[in-house]
């Protein structure tokens, strides 16, 4: 037999139940949908935006839960004129409590763990290439340049194409290609190469940046740091300097061309200094 | 609850003139007021510094501003907001005016601290707007990383350290002061379940600033050893090392975010009630979650620090660490909620504020979840992606609850009532201003702009006009906003003592109360929130 | 009883009425007192203050943690360049750190001969624990005039007198503040066997600044 109580509560269940899915398909719908970001352009980039549509829609899914939930109680338990009275005196519910504590630990575990993984794929979590110079790093080279920071480096055991030095100062990037002795203000890279940046700085901090990547690196001075990118996308994108470094810091730019692996040759051969 | 309503007007004390909030005033509540009212002066000014940088960026091109001067601006925009109008003002104003009461109590611990810590403000404040005029302010932003801050101007620089040292320094006598009254001065018989929940927020907050801030003062100290005295703590160029700056910057920048949000939570946790007329949700777990939040606060620093070459296990725990901040958190937005469900809402302007906080809140929040994600910071670490999070969460979630908590405490402070239409237009403007101003930066962020920039690729000109449209409306917005404070303090509606029927202590005394908060003894609250279990005549 | 705890603690004491007379007279405005303390009210408020002081001291304690824990790493991922040393000379900061730690007990000793009533042996044992705190002082300048380096020779030197000169500081004013106790605990003075926060505070910095040595030492002499 069924009292009243228990059908209310039965009816709340459903209608929580029934929100939740509603929440998590909306959630999803967003997620899968939202295209906020600039055109992807490396290899690292749609691991990327599976990351941001994964967050986009865990985040809809509470902003939309929170902000309804607000709404609906501002609306249902509005204060009537001439009502003086109290609501209903609940000070807790420990289940519920409980409920609310879990369910955004295992959320914010499961995004841990999952960006983790992500970070791993885009090769944040190797071990820097150059182990030699890693394991070189305390003591046993004082005060040499030769100290190696992480950045994103390549996948262990994989080396890079093509090695490009990068020395960022006031305010500019300056690319050096030991392979052809080039050196010039603007980066120009083979598609689908694998390119090592190992970047120095000779003032003040700076950063490297190019969203259509979607990988920035500090360029900090004393310190150099290695930055491993895969571009698969021809075109010319920007390179930004992402750290405050002095006045013209905004205007710290330059571009990255990416080339097919022909028009590359070109240009290397043609900017290569002649051999005196 | 018996109310001092009956007295008659002449016991009322007289709290003099006015020239006693310009004096070495002892009273607690005193105190408070000069902090609110200091704290709100450089709002203004660090809000038309806001309005300087919009106005630059209201065009790609740097033209209004010279990059100097932008870099200057933006500096003590940071600055001023945090350290003089944030932090003053959810510690030091509503601390000092409401924790004496809270613990039933007749002043501070410590009185005489409290005025000195108080006028430590002025000065440093004083100190740093006139650094523009001498020689140039800042230009450093207000992280000051060196090798940055070595190279910029000195005097500036060292103004700031100074100023920052100071301000430092005023709030750390102010935790000593809050753990002190909080621990030791309750009424006999109050225990600490008993408190009202801004103590545990102002208790955990203290903590933070006295466990935190002494960091960024030894910080300071080096930083400026290096610029006078060069020495190379933070100069690669002779041996020093730039990184270890930022760990220790932000070992006592990132608790100093929960210096500026915990206080709110606290005030936001007296508002709701209220004005929902239930008692707040969750008691026992709001406090653990405040604890949680101090615990975590201190351990999550180097989320600031993705890309500046921190080794990866470190970047690992540091994720894991900030991601399950968002725990104890939730925890106080779900109570919260809970606090309204069910409740006989009155949708005033304090109550529109305090869910406004909430709304905005979660969504800064929830971008800070995300930032805490090393793939994702990566590619949005300093940009406007950033700026957008936190505005979220010290403009939409702070500044609203200090505007929720003056239109709550006001008829406390003053005896009068603020205009309630008013209050809604304030309203109104100052959450279509702010969404219209830091919403489109989430998008700038993502699609390549950095902050700090006094130019930018045109590209992204619609979405910074928009966003400078929205920062002129929350300019605007505190023109209703200061018409009702003046024309209020004098023609606004008696209040009486308590207008909101509220069981806080504070609400248990004369409006305003009198010198030594209540004319017997101090009243014992058991139950602060207790809405539905204790009489409240209407 | 204060005006604070005049109020009892029944629960009903909201509607109670405020009849205890102490409190709508009350002179103890400012409850903590910067006032003169007397009587019965000192336990109590000698109590905040000595509270106070442990949470300042916490604080003070932070400041140096972020010292040594920039030491720390400097030493871990900065070599030096040559010339610049980590191993210090021994001998003189051993007598240094010895001089400190005597001298903690004999704070402690002239904290006990207070208490005890024998005002002129508490006087003795704070000058002998000051002349000791100058005695180390002294032979930490001694020190720095014979060290090879200087405040700006490399990150190590810039290090180590940041973080000795730093503790100096503090043992400088610990010597003026036990000067000043001593002078206030002549006969007739505002320190006695029975009021006596001022000494006590003092002795608790004077433990403290002696710890932190010892950390120091360990840190930057031994390690
Ligand atoms: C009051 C200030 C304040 C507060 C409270 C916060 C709160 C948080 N912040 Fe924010 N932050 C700043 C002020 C603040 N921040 C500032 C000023 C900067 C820039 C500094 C500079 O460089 O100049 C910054 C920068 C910043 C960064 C660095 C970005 C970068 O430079 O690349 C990161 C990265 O992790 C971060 C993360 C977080 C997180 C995870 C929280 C969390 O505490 C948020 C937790 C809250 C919620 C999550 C919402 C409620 C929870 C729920 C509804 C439960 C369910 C939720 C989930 C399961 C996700 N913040
Ligand atoms: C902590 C609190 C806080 C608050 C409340 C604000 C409030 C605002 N902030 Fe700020 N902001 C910071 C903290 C804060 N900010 C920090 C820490 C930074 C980083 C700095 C750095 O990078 O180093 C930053 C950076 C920052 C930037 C990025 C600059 C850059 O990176 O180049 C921008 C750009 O839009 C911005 C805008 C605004 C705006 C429009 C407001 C508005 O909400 C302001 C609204 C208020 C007003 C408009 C006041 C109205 C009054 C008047 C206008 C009266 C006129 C006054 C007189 C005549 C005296 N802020
Ligand atoms: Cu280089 Cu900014
Ligand atoms: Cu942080």
């Amino acid at each position: 037999m069924l009292d009243w109580l228990t059908i209310l509560t039965l009816r709340a269940s459903v209608i929580t139940v029934l929100v939740s899915v509603g929440l998590i398909l909306v959630g999803l719908a967003v997620g899968q949908r939202v295209d906020m970001l600039p055109v992807q352009a490396s290899i690292n980039a749609p691991v990327y935006d599976e990351l941001f549509r994964v967050l986009f829609s865990i985040g809809t899914m509470l902003f939309l839960g929170i902000c309804g939930l607000l709404v609906y109680s501002l609306v249902r338990f509005r204060r009537q004129p001439e009502d003086f009275g109290d609501g209903a005196a609940i000070e807790g519910n420990l289940p519920l409590e409980i409920v609310w504590t879990a369910i955004p630990a295992v959320v914010v575990l499961f995004v841990g763990l999952y960006s983790y993984n992500i970070y791993e794929r885009m090769g944040g979590m190797a071990p820097l290439a150059d182990h030699s110079v890693m394991h070189a790093m305390p003591a046993s080279d004082p005060g040499s340049d030769d100290r190696v920071w992480g950045g994103i480096s390549t996948i262990s055991g994989e080396t890079a194409d093509l090695t490009v030095d990068v020395t960022a100062l006031q305010f500019a990037f300056i690319f050096h290609y030991p392979e052809g002795n080039i050196t010039t203000g603007e980066l120009h890279v083979p598609e689908g190469e694998r390119v090592e940046l190992r970047m120095k700085a000779n003032d003040v901090i700076h950063a490297f940046w190019v969203p259509q990547f979607r990988i920035k690196q500090d360029i900090i001075p004393g310190q150099p740091t290695v930055l491993t990118f895969t571009a698969n996308r021809p075109g010319t994108y920007p390179i930004i300097c992402a750290e405050l470094c002095g006045p013209y810091h905004g205007g710290m730019r330059t571009s990255v061309v990416v080339h097919d692996r022909g028009a590359f040759d070109q240009w290397l051969t043609k900017n290569t200094p002649p051999v005196a | 609850m018996e109310s001092t309503s009956e007295l008659p007007v002449s016991l009322i004390p007289n709290h003099g003139s006015w020239l006693r909030y310009l004096s070495f005033s002892l009273d607690h509540k005193v105190v408070g007021i000069q902090y609110l009212v200091t704290g709100f002066l450089f709002y203004l000014v660090g809000g038309a510094l806001a309005g300087m940088i919009r106005t630059e960026l209201a065009t790609p091109i740097s033209d209004y501003l010279s990059r100097e001067v932008y870099n200057e601006v933006l500096t003590m925009h940071g600055t001023i907001m945090i350290f003089l109008w944030i932090v003053p003002v959810v510690n030091g104003a509503f601390g000092n005016y409401l924790i004496p009461f809270y613990v039933g109590a007749r002043d501070m611990a410590f009185p005489r601290l409290n005025a000195v810590a108080f006028w430590m403000i002025p000065p440093a404040g004083l100190l740093l707007i006139a650094s523009f005029f001498i020689g140039g302010a800042s230009q450093s932003g207000w992280t000051a990383y060196p090798p940055l801050s070595l190279r910029t101007p000195a005097l500036g620089q060292l103004i700031w350290i100074f100023s920052v040292l100071l301000l430092g320094g005023s709030s750390i006598l102010g935790g000593i002061n809050f753990i002190v009254t909080i621990l030791k001065l309750r009424r006999p018989g109050l225990k600490m379940m008993q408190l009202p929940m801004y103590c545990w927020a102002m208790l955990g907050t203290s903590i933070l600033v006295v466990l935190s801030t002494p960091v960024l003062a030894g910080t300071l100290v080096m930083l400026a050893f290096d610029i006078v005295a060069h020495t190379g703590f933070f100069n690669p160029a002779i041996g020093g090392n730039a990184v270890v700056y930022q760990h220790l910057f932000w070992f006592y920048s990132h608790p100093a975010v929960y210096i500026m949000v915990l206080p709110a939570f606290g005030l936001v946790s007296e508002i709701l009630p209220v004005h929902a007329r239930k008692p707040l949700f969750g008691y026992t777990t709001m406090v653990y979650s405040i604890l949680a939040i101090v615990f975590l606060g201190l351990i999550v620093w180097a989320h600031h620090m993705f890309t500046s070459g921190t080794p990866p296990w470190m970047r690992l725990f540091f994720t894991i660490a900030t991601s399950f901040i968002a725990v104890p958190t939730g925890i106080k937005f779900f109570n919260w909620l809970a606090t309204l469900w069910g409740g006989k809402i009155a949708l005033n302007s304090s109550m529109l504020f305090a869910c406004a906080f909430i709304v905005n809140f979660v969504l800064g929040g929830i971008t800070g979840v995300a930032l805490a994600q090393v793939p994702f910071d990566i590619h949005v670490h300093d940009t406007y992606f950033v700026v957008a999070h936190f505005h979220y969460i010290v403009y939409g979630g702070t500044v609203f609850i200090i505007f929720s908590s003056i239109y709550h405490w006001y008829p406390k402070i003053t005896g009068r009532m603020l205009n309630e239409p008013l209050g809604i237009i304030h309203f109104v403007f100052t959450f279509v201003g702010f969404n219209l101003c830091f919403g489109p930066q989430h998008w700038l962020g993502m699609n390549g702009m950095p902050r700090r920039v006094s130019e930018y690729d045109p590209q992204f000109t619609l979405m910074n006009q928009i966003s400078s449209v929205g920062a002129l409306l929350m300019a605007l917005s505190t023109l209703p906003f200061l018409i009702n404070v003046f024309h209020s303090a004098w023609h606004g509606r008696v209040a009486g003592d308590n207008p909101w029927r509220a069981l806080t202590p504070e609400w248990l005394t004369s409006s305003p109360p009198p010198v030594e908060n209540w004319k017997g003894q101090a009243p014992h609250v058991e139950h602060p929130y207790g809405y539905g279990l204790v009489e409240t005549n209407p | 009883m204060t005006s604070l705890s005049s109020a009892s603690s029944s629960t009903t004491a909201s509607t109670a009425p405020a009849t205890t007379s102490a409190t709508d007279s009350t002179p103890e405005l400012h409850p903590s007192s910067d006032h003169h303390l007397s009587g019965d009210h000192e336990e109590h408020h000698g109590d905040f203050r000595m509270f106070g002081l442990v949470l300042f001291l916490v604080g003070d304690g932070m400041t140096f943690a972020g010292l040594f824990a920039a030491y720390l790493t400097f030493r871990a991922v900065n070599p030096l360049p040559s010339g610049g040393v980590y191993d210090l000379e021994l001998l003189l900061p051993t007598i240094n750190t010895a001089l400190l730690v005597i001298s903690s007990f004999t704070f402690h000793r002239a904290a006990s001969q207070l208490r005890q009533g024998e005002g002129f042996g508490c006087r003795l044992w704070l000058l002998i624990t000051a002349a000791l705190g100058a005695a180390f002082l002294a032979s930490q300048m001694l020190e720095y005039f014979k060290l090879p380096f200087g405040l700006t020779s490399n990150l190590f030197a810039s290090t180590f007198y940041v973080l000795t000169g730093f503790h100096g500081l503090h043992v400088t004013l610990g010597v003026m503040m036990i000067l000043i106790v001593w002078w206030q605990a002549r006969a007739g003075g505002s320190i006695n066997s029975e009021s006596h926060f001022g000494l006590e505070a003092a002795e608790l910095y004077w433990h403290f600044v002696d710890g932190i040595w010892v950390v120091l030492f360990g840190i930057i002499y031994l390690l």
